[in-house]
């Protein structure tokens, strides 16, 4: 089973322009908002009619611009997930699951653990529990395809941890082609096999989460994935490398061939902390005092001057790290990635 | 001492209009005991005038529902040229003054009117008739449903109604299942308003349908009629027309808030619904 979408539609500021070819995965489409993402969701869906375009399952031609096809969304063999669920006030969750279809109610509610909720009203449940009803709703009609915007964005911090989990393992289950649409990239990369960044309408780069991070192809992407962007100018530098002043004020080193204005790109988890400069194989070193500690479950991310590195937590209570003490963060010249600056 | 002067002129001006608002009900019902309402209500004229205004009135509220529905959903859910044009229309009547009404109508289906022909032809006769008062009726009072129709329909998220279809809804079973439902408050309001609007037209009645006893005369044309035989008579109608008036209103205002229990878009504010 495969989607294929071509879809080529004026948005208000730019124009929509996107191909996408989906087998039995999951595609995350990331982007900041009003790139144009939720509208390559209602293309396909039907809710939305592209100026020009083609979307398909397999050999089911649901729309298709130059043949003057184009299936109303009832038929469509479509599941989607709304942004915030838009589950239907006025009816219980049996009536919102079995509003596509009778067939398997009682089994859903079942694997959603929805059962005990089937007569409470969708104002009455919690986010995470909403979240269950609106995927069960949609996939009691036996889709083909699976579509979710941004379905974790509604959940507090705690929630989404664990829904983030949940859906991952029903989307492996499911194995239908699926796209998810979503701002985070660490939804995305939890998520999806395979991600699209999706900026201005069109898509910047396709690849898999770690190909995103590995090499990213501009410095959006690169800033997306996570990374720390330092802004400079590169010139030749010794033995070989691109040496980078950065607007920092310090000066980094790269294995990356680079010329005039760029962007050093570095990953949080890539750089060090030490007291004192080591002596190891690390070229660049930068040496601030600590402007943040902020924990994430075992992790810490330390803001040292321009650079944010992880570091773990057993880490930051060996070197008893403290706000405002001065350290030196370091980070290898092949752990600095030299892009085009934005 | 400046903000208690200003609390003052603001609680004696609430007491001016309250006072000025309800002095003329309470004058009616000091005329017209409730105990003597039934006996004064008994006499011939009145039957006839509300049997009259029930009939025309329950008629011409189901055209009202039963065309204006689809009208309101259609305009609250699309967009096209001159939907601004087609609003101002729909609220046109609600500011007409009901003599012009009457002489419109009469012009476009009076015997020698824009359509008169054709009716003529047709062997229809409409003016000062029963169809006459129903005409008058749903179109003076049309509006008052119309327009918070329009305003509950649109107050139903978009999202939902595509959430329908591709759940395999088509667009009829998207209007019966989810957008009728959810805007049923305000539809219910809007009704309720529009009947008691029906009830007492007067002006576009008169003109249109003339006020014949037993035909064509309501209880509004019957108040009018009996105002030079029998105050006392015309007194009980009015205080009927008040409860009945009062009850319409409460219960619009009880169906507007009713849905919003589950769901958080309330289709047709409370403080807002006696505006049309």
């Amino acid at each position: 089973m495969a989607l294929d979408v071509h879809i080529a539609h004026p948005l208000r500021a730019f124009d929509l322009d996107v191909g996408l070819s989906v087998p039995s995965e999951t595609l995350a489409l990331v982007g900041p908002s009003g790139a144009g993402k939720t509208s390559v969701l209602r293309a396909i869906a039907g809710l939305l009619r592209p100026k020009v375009g083609r979307v398909a399952l397999d050999d089911e031609i649901w729309m298709d611009t130059d043949a003057g096809v184009d299936l109303a969304p009832e038929r469509r063999r479509v599941g989607v997930v709304f942004q915030e669920y838009a589950l239907f006030p006025h009816l219980s969750v049996r009536g919102n699951v079995s509003f596509g279809g009778r067939a398997q109610v009682d089994e859903l509610l079942e694997r959603f653990r929805i059962s005990a909720l089937a007569d409470a009203r969708p104002v009455e449940l919690s986010g995470g529990e909403r979240q269950r009803v609106a995927v069960a709703r949609a996939l009691a009609r036996d889709p083909g395809v699976l579509l979710l915007d941004e379905p974790l964005s509604a959940l507090d911090a705690f929630t989404r941890a664990h829904v983030r989990g949940e859906l991952r393992e029903l989307l492996r289950t499911l194995g239908l082609p699926t796209i998810v649409v979503t701002h985070d990239f660490e939804d995305a990369t939890a998520l999806a096999d395979r991600v699209g960044v999706l900026v201005e309408g069109r898509i910047l780069q396709l690849a898999t989460p770690s190909d995103l991070i590995a090499a990213p192809a501009d410095a959006f992407v690169a800033s997306f994935t996570g990374a720390n962007l330092l802004r400079g100018v590169a010139g030749p530098g010794p033995s070989g490398l691109t040496e980078v002043a950065l607007d920092a004020g310090f000066t980094a080193y790269t294995v990356d061939e680079g010329n005039g204005s760029v962007a050093v790109a570095v990953y949080p988890w890539e750089v060090a902390i030490a007291h004192d400069a080591p002596d190891d194989s690390a070229v660049n070193h930068v040496r601030a005092p600590i402007a943040s500690l902020v924990p994430l479950g075992n992790r810490v991310r330390v803001r040292i001057g321009p650079i944010t590195a992880e570091v773990t937590a057993q880490s930051v209570e060996r070197l008893g790290l403290e706000e405002g003490d001065v350290v030196v963060a370091s980070f290898k010249a092949t752990g600095a990635r030299l892009l085009p600056a934005p | 001492m400046r903000s208690r002067l200003f609390e003052a002129a603001l609680w004696l001006s609430a007491t001016a209009v309250i006072t000025f608002l309800l002095l003329p009900i309470v004058a009616i019902f000091t005329r017209v005991p409730l105990g003597d309402l039934v006996h004064q209500l008994s006499s011939d004229v009145v039957r006839d005038a509300l049997r009259v205004t029930v009939k025309t009135n329950v008629v011409a509220l189901a055209f009202v529902l039963l065309l204006g529905t689809p009208t309101a959903y259609l305009i609250a859910t699309r967009s096209f040229p001159g939907r601004a044009l087609v609003l101002t229309l729909i609220e046109l009547p609600l500011v007409l003054p009901p003599a012009v009404a009457g002489i419109g109508l009469l012009a476009a289906f009076g015997r020698s009117g824009l359509l008169g022909d054709e009716l003529s032809f047709l062997g229809v006769s409409i003016s000062f008739t029963q169809i006459a008062v129903m005409l008058a009726v749903a179109f003076v009072a049309g509006p008052f449903y119309v327009r918070p129709a329009i305003a509950a329909f649109e107050s139903v998220d978009p999202t939902l109604l595509s959430a329908a279809r591709t759940l395999g809804a088509g667009p009829g079973r998207t209007f019966f299942r989810v957008a009728l439902p959810l805007a049923a408050g305000g539809l219910g309001a809007g009704a309720a308003l529009a009947f008691a609007r029906g009830l007492g037209e007067f002006g576009a009645t008169i003109m249109f349908a003339g006020s014949l006893q037993g035909v064509t005369q309501t209880l509004s044309l019957a108040i009018y009629r009996e105002f030079d035989l029998d105050f006392d008579s015309a007194l009980a109608i009015s205080a009927l027309l008040v409860l009945v008036s009062g009850v319409l209103l409460l219960s619009a205002k009880l169906v507007a808030g009713w849905r919003s229990t589950y769901t958080s878009l309330i289709p047709f504010a409370r403080s807002t619904s006696t505006s049309g």
